[in-house]
């Protein structure tokens, strides 16, 4: 059985992985700190967002990476 | 249903996706119009829905994020991004229509080109052009020396790739979701009509399971990315108002 196709795909799996837990452990640090203290999360949730468009912009470039070559 | 472009003026083509946006624009002017025709002070079922979507858009993604003082002028854009958005996302699970506009990146380029320059042009208005620069490229209580390093790595994230990646996110999610729902598809109708027998036909019922499991699933990640996008775009704005540093 001979498998056909494009190598960069798995690359980005790869890369993936990477966004995947950044992004998890970003959510699981702002659910910690809401619920230890609700008040501060108008504070928190800009900082939340933010951080998370960092982390997920590895994998989009990782995706139109994959997409280009 | 790949249909194609119905017609064309030079090098631009008018086709599907063409449509739905149009399409999409008439749906959500006529819903709210619809919806406030008659601003009752006790709201029937359409108004309220109307106000609902709106109420959203103005307290969970303006007030909360922007802020008490500067959010007003800024609900317009916010509402329409949002509902934009909305809309054309979820064209891609309607049957007969199943093309998220944003599905091609050219929209999601317009739409993210226009939060670029209205949070950049905000921010150098509030700030001035090297204040905003200063903002944007060095934070605070930080070791002189590593502004060296800082700098062009801060340029390059905030200026550039924060765009392009807000852009990119909608695209593709959207891209990637058509794709997922196709290949299940062809999965069934490679399983039942090249495989055939007992097999193929166990296999592709597994296969429409999973197709409809990935529609389900894509539905939600419309409905996220479009308030992905819009809220996004008030963190932005908020970080160019924002005094300090």
């Amino acid at each position: 059985m001979d498998i056909t196709g494009s190598l960069s795909v798995i690359g980005f799996g790869l890369a993936a992985i990477g966004g995947g837990i950044g992004v998890g452990l970003i959510f699981a640090a702002y659910m910690q700190a809401v619920s230890r203290q609700p008040e501060t999360q108008r504070i928190i949730q800009p900082m939340l967002f933010m951080g998370f468009a960092v982390v997920e912009a590895l994998a989009i470039l990782g995706f139109v990476l994959a997409l280009i070559f | 249903m790949h249909l194609p472009p119905f017609f064309e003026i030079g090098s631009f083509e008018f086709a599907k996706h063409t449509v739905l946006i149009f399409l999409s624009v008439v749906l959500i002017a006529g819903f709210f119009m619809w919806a406030i025709r008659k601003q009752a002070l006790v709201p029937a079922k359409g108004q309220f829905l109307g106000e609902m979507g709106y109420g959203f858009v103005r307290n969970s993604l303006g007030r909360d994020i922007i802020g008490e003082k500067e959010f007003r002028p800024w609900i317009p854009l916010l509402f329409s991004f949002f509902f934009f958005i909305l809309v054309n996302n979820l064209f891609g699970s309607i049957p007969v229509l199943q093309l998220p506009t944003l599905s091609h990146p050219g929209s999601a380029y317009v739409l993210a080109g226009i939060a670029y320059i209205s949070w950049v042009f905000i921010g150098i208005k509030r700030h001035g052009f090297g204040h905003f620069m200063a903002k944007m490229t060095m934070p605070p209580d930080v070791p002189k020396a590593l502004y060296v390093f800082l700098i062009p790595i801060e340029f390059i994230s905030n200026l550039i790739i924060r765009p392009v990646t807000h852009a990119l996110r909608v695209f593709a999610t959207m891209f990637a979701g058509h794709m997922a729902i196709m290949v299940a598809a062809s999965l069934l109708g490679f399983l039942l009509s090249d495989v055939g027998g007992l097999g193929g036909i166990l296999g592709g019922a597994g296969a429409l399971l999973l197709g409809i499991f990935i529609y389900f699933l894509e539905v939600l990640i419309q409905v996220l990315q479009a308030y992905i996008f819009t809220l996004l775009f008030a963190v932005y704005v908020d970080g160019a108002l924002q005094e300090g540093h």
